[in-house]
């Protein structure tokens, strides 16, 4: 289970977030403009029911107000599993947020993030957080089998909201000079 | 661009002795601090195998436990975390650790009241403190503390401060607290001629 030679780069910090309309549900479909104007954490897995304890998105489940203060930042789990797949693994787990199926065709949205392993046929276990322009604020796959945890995400988040009140504040001095 | 960001894997809040409940001497050569969760099939076997490790290394190692209840997929999780603390605001945090932690499959707070009594605690108080959630704020405390510190699940331990990634069994756990009990050892014991000793030799037992 290797990057294989010439396996593209994950994108990064700078990149343009490339689009996606995904199923979260059999009848629901996700598209990732629907969320402009808020920051998104992508949190891509390599499959649902990975064991329990360890298992990254129980992790992100529990952190979601902390997730959802950053200016009512969405967070999206991503996988190549199928929607009724999610559905029963997100009852299970009690997700309180989408999961989406990255399965016809399948990986496709892997692959533009960079995160597509070719020979496993699953996503890496790789994070992006996409500020409210839709640009990737920070990125980051995780070494082989180990759950990330949420602190590299939740620093990029307060990092993307600590610059729009900087930001706002300069125009407010601007307007008053 | 923005700068980089790492994952972190050490501890953002240190160890206080007024805050964490800690068994074990201030001044032993390792502190083995664990953010656990009382439903957790695998936090309980690391309780077993914790006390095995406070049988053979003793002093050396001073013990800390922070509350992580996974909450939406242990659903006793966090009124087991709340029952530890009305303990422990009673004197009793060990004590109730250890019960839950033998009684994981019994966490309803009918059970709760019948730890608190069977430790002898003041029921009436307990049961007050567990039922208002008295100790939420202070759990969620503990539990973002890991999250900035790193922790992915549970157990997660930390060894003098620094996350350990590898297994927890308790030959693996001695490997990793050893060298910390060397590197602590004051000049002229635990070292022969640069050559490191297994600690077990130099330690009088």
């Amino acid at each position: 289970m290797s990057r294989g030679a010439g396996a593209p780069r994950p994108l990064g910090a700078g990149a343009q977030a490339p689009g996606f309309k995904l199923h979260s549900t059999p009848d629901q479909v996700v598209d990732l403009n629907d969320f402009r104007g808020r920051p998104v954490v992508l949190a891509f897995y390599p499959a649902d029911w990975s064991p329990v304890c360890g298992d990254e998105l129980t992790l992100f489940n529990e952190v979601l107000p902390e997730i959802e203060r950053h200016n009512n930042a969405q967070l999206l789990g991503i996988s190549v599993d199928g929607a009724w797949c999610h559905v029963a693994y997100a009852k299970d787990r009690k997700l309180h947020f989408p999961l989406l199926a990255d399965f016809e065709p399948k990986g496709d949205v892997a692959r533009e993030y960079g995160v597509y392993r070719q020979g496993d046929g699953v996503a890496e276990r790789a994070l992006f957080v996409i500020d409210e322009d839709g640009v990737i604020r920070w990125s980051y796959v995780s070494p082989l089998g180990v759950n990330p945890g949420a602190d590299g995400a939740l620093r990029a988040l307060e990092e993307i909201t600590s610059r729009q009140s900087q930001q706002s504040s300069q125009a407010m001095e601007a307007q008053h000079a | 661009m923005p700068r980089q960001i790492e994952a972190s894997a050490t501890l953002s809040v240190p160890v206080s002795e007024e805050r964490d409940h800690i068994l074990g001497p201030p001044d032993a050569p390792v502190t083995l601090l664990e953010y656990g969760d009382f439903e957790c099939p695998y936090c309980g076997q690391a309780y077993y195998v914790l006390k095995d490790l406070e049988a053979q290394m003793g002093d050396q190692v001073r013990q800390v436990f922070r509350h992580f209840p996974l909450t939406q997929i242990h659903p006793h999780a966090g009124r087991a975390a709340e029952a530890s603390e009305a303990a422990a605001a009673q004197g009793r945090f060990w004590e109730m650790h250890d019960m839950l932690y033998e009684n994981q499959d019994a966490l309803s707070d009918y059970d709760l009241v019948a730890y608190a009594q069977a430790l002898g605690l003041d029921v009436r108080r307990f049961r007050t403190e567990l039922l208002s959630d008295a100790y939420a704020p202070r759990i969620r405390e503990d539990f973002l503390s890991g999250i900035r510190s790193g922790v992915n699940g549970t157990p997660t331990f930390f060894i003098n401060g620094r996350r350990h990634d590898g297994p927890w069994d308790l030959d693996s756990l001695m490997a990793a607290i050893e060298p910390e009990i060397m590197n602590a050892a004051p000049r002229g014991r635990g070292r022969a001629g640069g050559r490191k000793i297994p600690v077990r030799q130099t330690r009088g037992r």
